[in-house]
C-alpha cells in the first residue's frame, strides 16, 4: 500500500470527485438539452431546461401519429422515423450475420489451413481495412447502377445492394476471430481429424461451439458499425421510405426546413435502443476494443 | 454455404437410418452438380446483361467470380479455398475493385455532363426535331371541338374527329368538303393548349402534324442527319463534329456542345488538382487542415481519455462504476445522432449553447461562419465523441503497469503528475502506438463528422470548386462527386487516388509499428 498523507488524501479525493462530476455534467449537457427540447412547443422556441408548457407533439410525430394542437390544427408526422429505425435494424442484422459467416469461415482457413499466399493475404487485410469506404462510393454507385439494370432488386435504392456492399466490412473481424481460433488447443481438432472428421466438420462441431463468445462480440461490433454507417447508405438509398436512420435523421436539420423539436424526439426514440444495446454489450467488448476496432 | 453443407460426412450422424444415408450418398453428387449449374446459369444471365448494358468491366468481374465459384466448389482439390474465397471475394469486389475503379475514373472526364455513352449522346442530337419547311398549316378549334385545317396553298381542307375521341393522343384527319364549320376564337385554343400540345394529327397521306404555336400545326423532321465518322449535318448546313479527345461534339465555331460522353483525359485531373489556380490553393489548405485535424483529434481524444482512465484507476476513488457508465455514454449513443444534436445546439441563432454563453458572458460566437471557430467546434465535438474509446483502451493498458514502481516513487516523494509521466506513460505508450496511428488514419478520413456537422462550410473564398474551410480531403471529394451541381466524378476520382496513396502509407507505417511491437513482445517473453 502506498504511503499517503491523510489530510492531503482527503483533498485529493474531493478534487477528483469534483472534477469528475463537472466533467460528467459537461458530457450530459447535450443529452439533457435534447430531452428538454423534445417536450418544448414548436421547432424554434427557446426556454428553460424544464419547459413551461410541455407538449407531446414532437413525440407523437416521431412515433408516427398525427397531432392535434390546442388551436385545432392537425400536424402530420414529417418523416417515417420508425420505418427508418426498422430499415436500419433489418439491414444491420442481416449484414452482420453475413459478415459473421464470411469472417468465421475465412478466419478458420487462415488459422488452421495451409495454402499459398496465406501470410500475404492476412497482411493485405490489415492494410486494406484502413481504406475509407466513403471514398469508394463512386464505384459502389456505378456497380449497383449497372447491376440494377440487369437484376432490378440489386440496384440503387434497394436494401439487398446495401447489405451486399456491407459484407466487405469483414477485414478486421477475420483477424479478431483468427486470433481466437489460434488459441484453441490444436489437440482438439487433431483428435477429430484422426477420427475421420473433415475440416468442415472440425469447423462446424469443434470451432463454432467453442467460439460463441467471440462471435457475439463480432456480431455486436459490426451491428453498431453498420447502424452508424452514413456515406455508403446515403449514396445508395435515395427514396425516403428506403432510408436508414443515419441517412434519414439528417433530413431534419436543413436550413430551409429546420425541425429542431421533431428531431429531438426522433433522436431520443431511435438512439435509445441502440445505446442500451451498446451499454449492455460493452462489458463483453472491452477486452476486444484494443484489437483495433476504431471509432472516434 | 448450402454447397458446403453437403461435405458433411454421414458417418458422424450414426443415428441416421442407413437407407436414408445411401439415398443421400447417391443423390449428393447430382445435387452438387445441379446447384453449381444453377449458380453458373444465374451468373451467365448477369454477365450477359452487364455486357449488353455496356459495362464490360463489371461483366468481366462477374465472370471471374462465377468461374471461381464453379471451380472451387466443383473440384475437391480446391477444398481449402472454399473457406477463404467468399470473404476474399467480398473484399475484392467491394474494397479493392472500387479503389481501382475510382482511381481509373480519375483519368477520365466522367461527370454530370459526360455520363452517357457516345451512342446515346449521338441519339440525343439525332432526336432533336425541327419544323419541316413549308409544312405548317393554320388551324382552328371548331365549336364541336374538332380541329379544322382550312384550304391552304392548294392543299385541301381537313377536319379531325373531336379531340376527346383521340386514341393514344392520335387524331385522324379526313378531307373536308363544303362550308367551313363554326370555329372558336384563339382564346379557346389558349385554354386547351396543354391538351392540344399532346396531340398528333394523322393526315390522309400518312404524314403527321403536331402543334407549332397557337395558330399552326406542322410536321417535324430530325434536325441532324448522320454522316460518316459520327459527324452530324444540320438542316441549316451547320456541322457537329465529335471530338473523342475531349468527349464532346464541337460546332463550326469550335465550341463544345453538351451533353458529352466519358473519355480518357490522361493526367489532366491530377495536374488540375496539383497545379491549377483556384484548385491548388484550397486543396493545400484542406490538406493541411486534414492533417492538423487528424493529429489534434488523436492528441485530444487520447489525452482526455487516458487522463480519465488514470483518475478512475486511483484506488482511493469511490463510485467508479457509476462514473464509468456516464463517461462511456458519448461512445454508446450512435454518432450520427450526437453529431446532429451538436449541429442544433451550436446553431448561431437559436442554439442552446449561444443562449447560455449570451446569458452568462454576453458572447454569441458565430460557430458556423467563422472558419477558426468552426474548426474549434469540430475538434470539440470530435473530442467529446472520441475520448471514451481511449478511456477504455487506456484502462486496459494501465492494468499492466507494475504497482511496485509507484511504491518506489512514493519513497522519493514523487507526486501524481510526475508519476504519470515518469512511470505510467512510458509503460503504456508502446502498445498504444499502432492504435494511435490507426486513430490518425480514421480521423484523416472522418467524413461523417464533417458531412453531418458543418457540411464543409464556411466556404473558402475565391475557389473554382466549392471548398470549405472545415472540409477534410475525403468530405471535399465526396461533395465534389455527390453534392455540388457539377458532380465531377473524374476530379473526385483523382483526389480519391491521392487519398488512397496517403492512407496506404499510413496503413503501412501502422503495419510496421505492429510488427515491431509483436517482435518486442516475443523477444521479452
Amino acid at each position: 500500500m502506498m504511503v499517503e498523507n491523510k489530510r492531503s488524501l482527503f483533498w485529493r479525493k474531493l478534487a477528483a470527485h469534483a472534477f469528475l462530476i463537472c466533467f460528467i455534467a459537461l458530457i450530459l449537457f447535450p443529452f439533457l438539452m435534447v430531452l428538454s427540447i423534445s417536450f418544448r412547443e414548436g421547432n424554434f422556441s427557446t426556454g428553460s431546461i424544464f419547459p413551461e408548457r410541455p407538449t407531446l407533439e414532437h413525440w407523437a410525430l416521431a412515433l408516427g401519429f398525427e397531432f392535434t394542437r390546442a388551436d385545432g390544427t392537425v400536424v402530420q408526422p414529417p418523416y417515417p422515423v420508425l420505418l427508418w429505425l426498422w430499415n436500419s435494424v433489418k439491414i444491420s442484422i442481416i449484414a452482420s450475420v453475413g459478415i459473421l459467416v464470411l469472417s468465421t469461415t475465412s478466419a478458420y482457413a487462415f488459422a488452421r489451413m495451409q495454402f499459398k499466399g496465406r501470410v500475404g493475404l492476412l497482411d493485405t487485410l490489415l492494410i486494406v481495412q484502413m481504406f475509407p469506404a466513403a471514398l469508394t462510393v463512386i464505384a459502389a454507385y456505378a456497380i449497383f447502377d449497372a447491376l440494377g439494370r440487369v437484376v432490378p432488386w440489386l440496384g440503387i435504392d434497394s436494401h439487398p445492394a446495401l447489405i451486399l456492399s456491407y459484407l466487405s466490412a469483414i477485414t478486421l473481424h477475420i483477424w479478431t476471430i483468427k486470433g481466437y481460433f489460434d488459441s484453441v488447443d490444436p489437440a482438439l481438432d487433431k483428435a477429430a481429424m484422426i477420427d475421420g472428421a473433415t475440416p468442415w466438420q472440425a469447423f462446424r462441431h469443434i470451432f463454432l461451439p467453442l467460439s460463441v463468445p467471440i462471435l457475439a462480440v463480432v456480431f455486436v461490433l459490426s451491428f453498431i458499425f453498420l447502424i452508424n454507417e452514413y456515406p455508403v447508405a446515403s449514396v445508395l438509398l435515395r427514396n425516403t421510405d428506403q432510408m436508414t436512420l443515419a441517412v434519414g435523421a439528417r433530413q431534419y436539420l436543413y436550413e430551409q426546413k429546420y425541425l429542431w423539436g421533431d428531431f429531438a424526439a426522433a433522436a431520443i426514440l431511435s438512439g435509445l435502443p441502440i445505446t442500451v444495446i451498446f451499454l449492455f454489450a460493452q462489458r463483453f467488448l472491452q477486452s476486444d476494443l484494443g484489437d483495433g476496432a476504431v471509432k472516434g | 454455404m448450402s454447397v458446403m453443407t453437403e461435405d458433411r460426412d454421414p458417418q458422424s450422424n450414426l443415428t441416421e437410418n442407413s437407407m436414408v444415408r445411401d439415398v443421400y450418398e447417391a443423390v449428393k453428387p447430382f445435387f452438387r452438380i445441379a446447384s453449381l449449374t444453377a449458380i453458373a446459369l444465374a451468373f451467365l444471365y448477369v454477365i450477359w446483361g452487364l455486357y449488353l448494358a455496356g459495362e464490360p468491366i463489371f461483366a468481366v468481374v462477374a465472370f471471374a467470380i462465377g468461374i471461381s465459384i464453379v471451380i472451387l466448389f466443383g473440384w475437391a482439390r480446391f477444398y481449402t479455398w472454399r473457406f477463404v474465397f467468399p470473404g476474399v471475394a467480398a473484399i475484392a469486389v467491394f474494397i479493392v475493385l472500387p479503389v481501382l475503379y475510382t482511381s481509373g475514373i480519375g483519368f477520365t472526364n466522367y461527370s454530370a455532363s459526360n455520363i452517357l455513352p457516345f451512342e446515346r449522346v449521338q441519339q440525343i442530337h439525332l432526336d432533336k426535331m425541327v419544323k419541316a419547311p413549308d409544312s405548317g398549316r393554320p388551324f382552328a378549334l371548331t365549336s364541336d371541338s374538332r380541329l379544322f385545317f382550312p384550304e391552304d396553298d392548294g392543299r385541301p381542307a381537313l377536319i379531325t374527329v373531336p379531340i376527346e375521341k383521340a386514341t393514344d393522343g392520335r387524331l385522324l384527319a379526313a378531307p373536308h368538303k363544303g362550308q367551313a364549320p363554326d370555329t372558336l376564337k384563339v382564346k379557346a385554343v389558349l385554354q386547351n393548349r396543354a391538351a392540344l400540345q399532346q396531340l398528333v394529327v394523322e393526315l390522309p397521306d400518312g404524314g403527321e402534324l403536331t402543334m407549332d404555336g397557337l395558330r399552326e400545326f406542322a410536321s417535324s423532321a430530325p434536325f441532324y442527319t448522320l454522316e460518316e465518322e459520327g459527324v452530324l449535318l444540320g438542316a441549316d448546313g451547320t456541322k457537329l463534329v465529335p471530338n473523342h479527345d475531349k468527349g464532346f461534339y464541337q460546332n463550326d465555331a469550335g465550341e463544345l456542345v453538351t451533353p458529352g460522353w466519358p473519355v480518357g483525359v490522361g493526367w489532366a485531373n491530377f495536374t488540375k488538382v496539383l497545379f491549377a489556380d483556384g484548385i491548388r490553393q484550397p486543396m493545400l489548405e484542406i490538406f493541411i487542415w486534414t492533417c492538423a485535424f487528424a493529429f489534434l483529434s488523436m492528441i485530444f481524444t487520447s489525452g482526455v481519455g487516458t487522463m480519465l482512465a488514470v483518475i478512475l484507476e486511483w484506488e482511493h476513488l469511490a463510485h467508479k462504476g457509476i462514473y464509468k457508465l456516464f463517461l462511456i455514454l458519448p461512445y454508446a449513443v450512435p454518432a450520427f445522432i450526437s453529431i446532429l444534436v451538436f449541429r442544433g445546439l451550436f446553431n448561431q441563432n437559436f442554439g442552446e449553447i449561444n443562449l447560455i454563453l449570451g446569458g452568462l458572458f454576453g458572447l454569441e460566437p458565430d460557430w458556423f461562419t467563422n472558419p477558426t471557430l468552426t474548426r474549434t467546434m469540430l475538434l470539440l465535438v470530435n473530442t467529446w465523441l472520441g475520448f471514451p474509446y481511449w478511456m477504455l483502451i487506456s484502462a486496459g493498458f494501465l492494468q499492466s503497469v507494475p504497482r511496485d514502481h509507484f511504491k518506489a516513487a512514493a519513497l522519493e516523494n514523487s507526486g501524481p503528475i510526475r508519476n504519470f509521466f515518469a512511470i505510467t506513460l512510458p509503460q503504456i505508450m508502446p502498445p498504444m502506438v499502432p492504435l494511435l496511428i490507426a486513430n490518425f488514419a480514421f480521423n484523416f478520413n472522418n467524413i461523417v463528422l464533417v458531412l453531418l456537422l458543418t457540411r464543409g462550410g464556411p466556404d473558402i473564398p475565391g475557389t473554382i470548386i466549392p471548398a470549405g474551410s472545415t472540409d477534410l480531403l475525403g468530405s471535399f471529394t465526396f461533395r465534389i462527386a455527390f453534392q455540388n451541381s457539377g458532380q465531377d466524378f473524374g476530379l473526385a476520382g483523382a483526389i480519391s487516388t491521392l487519398i488512397f496513396i496517403i492512407t496506404g502509407i499510413i496503413a503501412y507505417v501502422n503495419y510496421r509499428a505492429m510488427q515491431k511491437l509483436a517482435a518486442k513482445r516475443s523477444a521479452r517473453s
